[in-house]
């Protein structure tokens, strides 16, 4: 069972994470804002994650880890 | 089980970068490296100037600001005066290829035992955007608003295919960090680079193949699609110089 946590405070919402998600199964928080000011990155189908950590390795921010 | 985390060697200072700078995921490799060799606690890093100048923030390690495009000048002082430490250097094309090529080419043609990473994002991020010596030909910038003209301003530089060239240095590489495979890839060779100066074989040079959304004026990941378009077609991919495999093949 691999789990995604984001340090959403931290994430500029670049999408980077998006768009290496193999599973297609991230997004960009069209709700909620952070302290920063940009809309985070954050996990829609969290069942379907392989965690392969494609989405942290191409994070510049290291905002994501992967457990599982 | 975690697969996954930020490496020790990076602080917990928030990255003043742009959103989608790839720096980032270039500090964590180098972060990544220093980890896994164990040179934690003996590492000096030596910053440039350009966007990276705030580097000494994000290392746990100690860091010494050089002036502009004199960090292998530095390194190498540091180096000699401290050879049980592991000095690195970590500058953008800006610093490295343009007003810091003399320091360089002559830290690599002495085979200087440091480790060198160039960040090659083809344009000056801190400053505004204005052409670099790495700038494609036809590349619109600040100071090429109509394109990179070569009649004019000549073309641009191939770091590692000229520091190959040379005699000298020990390990020259050109990786880029665009996508998952590419990444993965940057990290073996950043960690070879630092291992090779743990093994005192001397100079090595990892050119990182960048990206600049704000000064490119993309999104992130259109960014990342120009650098696989654009960039690494002109910069090719690839390890450009091993001296130790090559003798060993002999």
């Amino acid at each position: 069972m691999a789990k995604v946590t984001f340090k959403t405070d931290i994430c500029k919402g670049c999408g980077l994470c998006v768009e290496a998600c193999p599973k297609h199964i991230l997004g960009i928080s069209q709700t909620k804002i952070n302290k920063k000011g940009h809309y985070p990155a954050e996990m829609l189908e969290p069942d379907a994650c392989i965690g392969c950590a494609s989405c942290a390795m191409m994070c510049p921010d290291c905002v994501i880890t992967v457990e599982r | 089980m975690v697969v996954f985390e930020k490496p020790k060697s990076l602080t917990d200072a928030e990255l003043h970068y742009c959103p989608g700078c790839t720096h980032g995921i270039i500090h964590r490799l180098v972060a990544e490296a220093i980890d896994a060799t164990g040179v934690e606690g003996r590492a000096v890093g030596v910053a440039p100037v350009g966007c990276a100048v705030m580097a000494y923030n994000y290392f746990a390690c100690d860091m010494v600001e050089a002036a502009h495009g004199r960090a292998p000048a530095v390194a190498t002082g540091l180096k000699r005066a401290m050879p049980e430490n592991i000095i690195f250097t970590y500058q953008g094309d800006g610093d490295l290829a343009s007003i810091g090529m003399c320091e360089t080419v002559h830290a690599a043609a002495r085979n200087e035992n440091i480790t060198v990473i160039f960040v090659n994002n083809a344009i000056y991020g801190m400053t505004g955007g204005q052409m670099a010596p790495t700038s494609l030909p036809g590349q619109v910038t600040q100071t090429s608003p109509y394109g990179r003209d070569v009649k004019v301003a000549g073309y641009p530089v191939r770091v590692s295919e000229m520091l190959a060239a040379l005699d000298g240095p020990e390990f020259i590489a050109r990786v880029a960090v665009n996508n998952v495979k590419n990444v993965r890839n940057a990290k073996k060779i950043i960690q070879k680079a630092f291992e090779n100066q743990i093994e005192g074989k001397g100079f090595s040079l990892v050119e990182v193949v960048s990206s600049c959304p704000t000064n490119w004026g993309m999104t992130p990941a259109k960014a990342l699609e120009w650098v696989e378009e654009k960039m690494i077609p002109y910069y090719p991919l690839g390890v450009y110089k091993d001296k130790s495999a090559e003798e060993a093949a002999k």
